[in-house]
C-alpha cells in the first residue's frame, strides 16, 4: 500500500529520475556547445584576416609575415598532395591487411595480428615524427629516391634534388599513420558482411579469395570508401610527424622530391612566433579552414560506414 | 588446368595480403627498435628527476616535463571523464531520441577534430583570456580530443550491459536513476575504465594541442596559470634542435614516453580483453 502510493504521489522518486536524467542531459548538451565553441571561437578569432584577404586568402600564394601578405595556397596544396600520397600508398595496403585480416588468414592469427597493427595507432605522433627524421627520412633519400629519379626521373613528380626532408617522405609517413585507422575500419565493414554471404560463393565452389571478390567486397564496398575517407581526414589533421619530416617551405613544386609545408604543420611553427594581429588572425583562418574541412571528411565517412556498422551503434573511431 | 589456375591465384593472394600485414609491421617494429637502441643509455635516475641543463652542459633530465605531462593530463581527465562519462549515459539511457542521436553524431564527428585545432581552441578560449599560456589552457585544449571519445565508449559499453539486469533492478521498485548509477555503471565498469585509460593513453602522447597552450618551461611546475613543460613537446624541442646531445634526449624522453603508453595499451587490453576504437 504503502509503496504504490509513494511510486505515484511521491516527489521523490519522480524528482531523483528527474534530476538525473537532466543532469546527465545537461552534459550531453555540453559536446554540443564544445563542438559549438570550437567553431565559435576560431571563427570569431579569424575575422581579421576574413576581412582583409576575403576568398583571395585560398588562391594567393604568398606568404610574407614582413609585409603582412599572406595566402594559405602552398599549405593547402602540401596538405591536399600529400594526404592523396598517403591515401595512394596506405590504401592498397590497408585492403590488404583488412582481406587478409578477415577471410584469408589463419583464425589464430587475427586476434594478435590486427592489435599489433592498431598498436601502431597508439605510437605519439612526435616519436613517430623522430623516427621520420632519423630514420625515415635519410632511408627514403639513400634507397628510395634513386630509383625513382632514375627509372621515373622523366616525370616531373620525380625531378631535382632529394634531402630527405620532403613531400615524398610527408607522404609515407602520413601513409605508416593512417594504415591502422583505414584497416582495422575496413575490417570491421567485412566482418559485418552476412555468412550467408560467403556460404554461397563457397557452396558454388569458389576459392577464398574468390569468395572474397565476389561475395565479400562488392558487399563492403559503401563502408571500406568511408574508412578510406577517415584515413584522409586523419590524414589532412596530422601535424606533429608531418612538420618534422617535410621540410617546411612554402612553395608550389611539381616534385615530390622538394619540401613541402601543410596547413597544420605552419600553425605548429609560427603560431607561438607570430607577432601581429593579423599573423595570428591567418594562423587560425587556416585552422578553420582545417576543422571545417575534417568535419565535413568526417560526416561523410560516417554516414558511409554507419549505415553498414549501425547495429553496433557505429561506435568506430 | 582451369582449376588450377584458380588455386594458384587463390594462394597467390593470400601471399599478397599477408605481405602488405608484414610490411605494415615493420614500421612499427623499426620504431620500437630504434626508441630502445637510442633512448636506453641516457635513461637513467638523474635523466628521471632532475630538470633540463643548458646546451652543452652534460646531465640534466626531463624530470620537470614528466611532472607537467602528469598534471595537464590530470587538469585533462577532470574536465573530460566526467563530462564524457555522463554524456555516455545520457546516450544509452535517455539518448533514444532526436536530440541524442544528434549529440552521437556530433561526438562521432569531434573525433576527428584536428589536434593543432583543439590546441588553437585552448589558444583562443584560454590564453587569450588569461593572457598567459598555462596548464589549465593545455589541460583543456586535450580534454576537446578526450571528450567525444570518453562519450562514445561509455555509451558502447553501457550498451552491453544485457536489458535483463536493469528490468530485474527496475522490477524490484528501484528508481531509474539509481538503476542506472548503481546497477548499469557498475556492470559496465571495466568496460568505461577501458575506454578512459585508452583515451589517457591517446591524449598523454598529443603535442600539437599543446604547443601553444601549455606551452614550455626548463623549470619545475610552479602554478596551473603558468606555462609548463610536457614530455611531448620536449620531445619535439630537442629533436629539432641541431645538437647530438639533445637529440639523445629526445630519444630518451620517447623511450619513456612510449613505455608508459604500450604499458596504458597492452594492460588495459589484456585486462579486459575486449577493444574499443582508436
Amino acid at each position: 500500500m504503502n509503496k504504490i502510493k509513494y511510486s505515484i504521489f511521491g516527489r521523490s522518486k519522480l524528482s531523483g529520475d528527474f534530476i538525473f536524467e537532466a543532469l546527465v542531459g545537461l552534459f550531453a548538451l555540453g559536446v554540443i556547445v564544445l563542438a559549438f565553441l570550437l567553431f565559435r571561437e576560431l571563427f570569431i578569432e579569424s575575422q581579421l584576416s576574413r576581412n582583409t584577404f576575403g576568398l583571395g586568402f585560398l588562391t594567393t600564394s604568398t606568404w610574407n609575415p614582413v609585409n603582412e601578405v599572406f595566402g594559405a595556397l602552398p599549405f593547402i596544396f602540401g596538405t591536399i598532395v600529400s594526404s592523396f600520397l598517403a591515401l595512394l600508398i596506405a590504401v592498397p595496403f590497408s585492403l590488404g591487411i583488412a582481406i587478409f585480416l578477415s577471410e584469408l588468414a589463419p583464425e589464430k592469427l587475427r586476434t594478435p595480428l590486427s592489435f599489433i597493427i592498431e598498436l601502431l595507432a597508439a605510437v605519439p605522433s612526435v616519436i613517430i615524427g623522430l623516427w621520420g627524421i632519423f630514420i625515415l627520412a635519410p632511408f627514403i633519400r639513400d634507397y628510395l629516391a634513386p630509383p625513382l629519379s632514375t627509372y621515373l626521373g622523366f616525370l616531373p613528380l620525380f625531378q631535382g634534388p632529394m634531402y630527405g626532408l620532403s613531400m615524398l617522405t610527408g607522404g609515407v609517413i602520413l601513409a605508416i599513420m593512417i594504415i591502422p585507422i583505414t584497416s582495422s575500419i575496413s575490417r570491421e565493414v567485412i566482418m559485418t558482411v552476412p555468412t550467408h554471404q560467403r556460404e554461397a560463393a563457397l557452396a558454388l565452389g569458389a576459392t577464398g579469395w574468390e569468395t572474397t571478390r565476389i561475395a565479400v567486397l562488392p558487399y563492403a564496398r559503401s563502408g571500406i570508401f568511408g574508412a578510406v575517407i577517415l584515413g584522409f581526414g586523419r590524414a589532412i589533421g596530422e601535424t606533429m610527424a608531418v612538420t618534422m619530416v617535410i621540410g617546411n617551405s612554402p612553395r608550389i613544386s611539381a616534385s615530390l622530391f622538394s619540401p613541402s609545408y601543410t596547413m597544420a604543420s605552419v600553425i605548429a611553427n609560427e603560431f607561438t612566433e607570430a607577432t601581429s594581429k593579423l599573423y595570428i588572425s591567418s594562423l587560425i583562418e587556416i585552422g578553420f579552414l582545417l576543422l571545417v574541412i575534417s568535419f565535413i571528411i568526417n560526416i561523410a565517412a560516417r554516414i558511409l560506414v554507419w549505415k553498414l556498422l549501425k547495429v553496433e551503434g557505429g561506435g568506430v573511431t | 588446368m582451369i582449376w588450377n589456375k584458380r588455386k594458384i591465384i587463390d594462394r597467390v593472394m593470400s601471399i599478397l595480403t599477408a605481405a602488405c600485414v608484414a610490411i605494415a609491421i615493420i614500421p612499427l617494429l623499426s620504431i620500437l627498435y630504434t626508441v630502445t637502441i637510442n633512448g636506453i643509455s641516457a635513461v637513467n635516475i638523474d635523466f628521471l628527476t632532475q630538470i633540463p641543463k643548458p646546451v652543452g652542459e652534460a646531465g640534466g633530465g626531463l624530470g620537470n616535463a614528466i611532472q607537467g605531462t602528469f598534471i595537464v593530463v590530470g587538469i585533462a581527465c577532470l574536465i573530460g571523464l566526467p563530462v564524457g562519462i555522463l554524456a555516455g549515459v545520457y546516450l544509452c539511457e535517455y539518448g533514444q531520441n532526436k536530440f541524442g542521436r544528434f549529440v552521437s553524431f556530433v561526438a562521432d564527428v569531434l573525433t576527428g577534430t584536428p589536434s593543432i585545432v583543439a590546441g588553437m581552441f585552448g589558444y583562443t578560449f584560454i590564453v587569450l583570456y588569461f593572457g598567459s599560456f598555462s596548464a589549465i589552457a593545455g589541460g583543456v585544449a586535450l580534454s576537446v580530443l578526450m571528450i567525444p571519445i570518453v562519450t562514445r565508449t561509455t555509451e558502447e559499453s553501457l550498451r552491453l550491459v544485457p536489458g535483463s539486469i536493469k528490468e530485474a533492478s527496475l522490477a524490484l521498485g528501484i528508481p531509474k536513476w539509481k538503476t542506472t548509477l548503481y546497477i548499469v555503471l557498475g556492470t559496465a565498469r571495466s568496460g568505461i575504465i577501458t575506454g578512459a585509460l585508452l583515451s589517457i593513453a591517446r591524449i598523454s602522447g598529443e603535442t600539437a594541442p599543446l604547443l601553444f597552450t601549455s606551452f614550455g618551461n626548463m623549470f619545475w611546475a610552479n602554478g596551473l596559470d603558468k606555462p609548463i613543460s610536457t614530455m611531448p613537446v620536449q620531445i619535439y624541442t630537442y629533436a629539432i634542435t641541431p645538437f647530438p646531445d639533445w637529440h639523445a634526449k629526445a630519444w630518451a624522453g620517447a623511450l619513456v614516453l612510449i613505455i608508459l603508453i604500450l604499458i596504458l595499451n597492452i594492460g588495459v587490453r589484456f585486462v579486459t580483453r575486449r577493444k574499443y576504437g582508436v
